[in-house]
């Protein structure tokens, strides 16, 4: 591991101020995913500023009826608060798919949006990697795609030499279902505060593989915030992976419905949590029923490119997509009529 | 870089000097002579490392050392002091739940958590009623021990054990 100096501030202004001075210094949290990239010199920073016992680490009820989820509270803590079981348990259902016990009890709310891909090429230091590596190239393509990307990315065999290729999808579990909920996210920074949709926290790679986050260095998030739901609003997560437990998810989706609204989020498939906002478009105001799920998200997923690789590549995952959002949506409104 | 920290450790203070790159696992092992958490993946995949830190069970070879000034941690030697077995571990030894023993401190301490976190009414991704409460079935303890592998594959004695020690 590359020699780093450690800083622990006296508040979070300051732990700020220390990374904002700094251009190679990063926020330490949880840890869960940081540490372990700094053993595998994935993450090389200079200094390591530690905000873990910085933030708040409470869930607390806000004026609008909303909850705000202090960056420091675990995801454990989180998926445990009664307010978050009852009220939004597409996230608590999302959060305990995620991981394990352990890593639970140690990730944060605000850490687990950030974490990097699972690329098996990013996490490889001896294989080129236009995230890990700006301009060195993407190693995913053709390679081990099963967990990688079909939507968001511009053709089903990208240029694996171009230095914008990147076919990687985000790995969080909490964050499709924040997605889902229109989470709002509080942000301090050197330029002091401001509020990020959700929607808008990640980005598509666009020419840029190594930016995950629209956060600009020294851009900490002190909380985030779920937004109060209407009365009646039911809500799901569905994972679909490899295994039972422990596992990415090859396809996710986080299900909203209020009244006429329905709001989609898929994991699984693209650089960030995605809004199906054409199914949702399509299917506001419209009865469920399977047919219409089903048309809705072909007409979502009209775009998708299956990347080729290893095993028969990940085109499996358009048709799986498009039957997970029908098979949640369907528990979801015959849940509202039992 | 040094830094200085201190740690409980199973009820005995410690003050030491640590580079910052040393993880709790190593600080434990190398430093403090306490080789009950072990080291299998080192990267938080296997659950050897697992420890009670700060009441609740975490990886250690994922916790930076100086990140954890002042930390409590109880290991799964520990849990029995003066040489009496915690129910835990009464129950791995009565239902044979391991058996090249590697993994089990790690076991032991995460099976300690899960029982702590079903008493506190956590639920987990199998729990049929996310507000209701939660019953000790092999379901819900294989899930909640998913995070400790066993090589040797033990799971079978394992999943009994946590639940005779959750009945007690």
């Amino acid at each position: 591991m590359k020699p780093f100096a450690y800083a622990h501030p006296g508040d979070v202004a300051e732990a700020v101020r220390d990374v904002a001075a700094e251009p190679n210094a990063v926020f330490l949290a949880g840890g869960t995913n940081l540490v372990d990239h700094l053993k595998l010199g994935i993450a090389t920073p200079d200094l390591v500023v530690d905000v873990r016992t910085l933030t708040s680490r409470e869930v607390t009820d806000l004026p609008d009826g909303g909850l705000r989820l202090g960056a420091a509270s675990t995801n454990s803590e989180v998926a445990a608060d009664r307010r978050v079981r009852e009220r939004y348990p597409v996230l608590a259902q999302a959060l305990l798919a995620g991981a394990t016990g352990q890593l639970r009890n140690m990730a944060t709310t605000g850490g687990n949006p950030l974490q990097r891909t699972r690329c098996v090429y990013f996490g490889d230091v001896t294989t080129p990697c236009n995230k890990r590596e700006p301009g060195s190239g993407c190693s995913a393509v053709g390679g081990y795609t099963r967990y990688l990307a079909v939507l968001g990315v511009p053709a089903a065999l990208p240029d694996p030499t171009a230095p914008e290729t990147c076919i990687a999808t985000h790995p969080s579990d909490m964050a499709v279902a924040l997605a889902a909920l229109d989470a709002q996210v509080q942000v301090l920074g050197p330029a002091g505060t401001r509020t990020i949709p959700f929607g808008e926290l990640h980005r598509l790679v666009g020419d840029d593989p190594s930016t995950d986050t629209t956060l600009e260095h020294g851009e900490l998030i002190t909380s985030i915030d779920l937004p109060p739901l209407p009365a009646g609003t039911r809500s799901s997560y569905r994972k679909v992976r490899d295994r039972a437990s422990y596992a990415y998810a090859l396809v996710s989706v986080a299900a909203v419905v209020s009244g006429d609204d329905v709001r989609i989020a898929l994991g699984g498939v693209a650089h960030k949590p995605w809004r199906a906002t054409r199914a949702e478009e399509l299917l506001r105001g419209r009865p469920l029923t399977d047919h219409a799920v089903r048309a809705a998200m072909d007409a979502e997923l009209a775009g998708a490119q299956p990347q080729p690789g290893v095993g028969g590549g990940n085109g499996f995952k358009i048709p799986l997509a498009a039957r997970t959002v029908v098979a949640t949506l369907r528990e979801l409104t015959s849940e509202a009529t039992r | 870089m040094d830094a200085e920290i201190s740690l409980r450790v199973d009820g005995e203070s410690h003050r030491l000097t640590v580079d910052t790159r040393t993880t709790l696992l190593d600080a434990l092992r190398e430093r403090l002579g306490n080789t009950s958490p072990k080291k299998g993946c080192d990267h938080g995949q296997c659950g050897a490392c697992t420890v009670l830190l700060d009441g609740q069970r975490s990886l250690i070879c994922l916790a930076l050392a100086v990140a954890h000034d002042g930390a409590e941690i109880t290991t799964a030697d520990g849990l029995a002091p003066a040489g009496e077995l915690h129910p835990v571990q009464q129950a791995f030894l009565e239902q044979d739940a391991f058996q090249c023993g590697y993994c089990t401190p790690g076991q032991v301490c995460s099976a300690v958590g899960v029982l702590d976190e079903v008493a506190r009414g956590w639920p987990s991704h199998v729990t049929e009623d996310l507000t209701g409460d939660v019953e000790l079935s092999d379901a819900e303890v294989s899930e909640r021990m998913s995070g400790n592998l066993c090589r040797c594959a033990a799971y079978e004695n394992i999943t009994p054990a946590v639940q005779q020690a959750g009945a007690r």
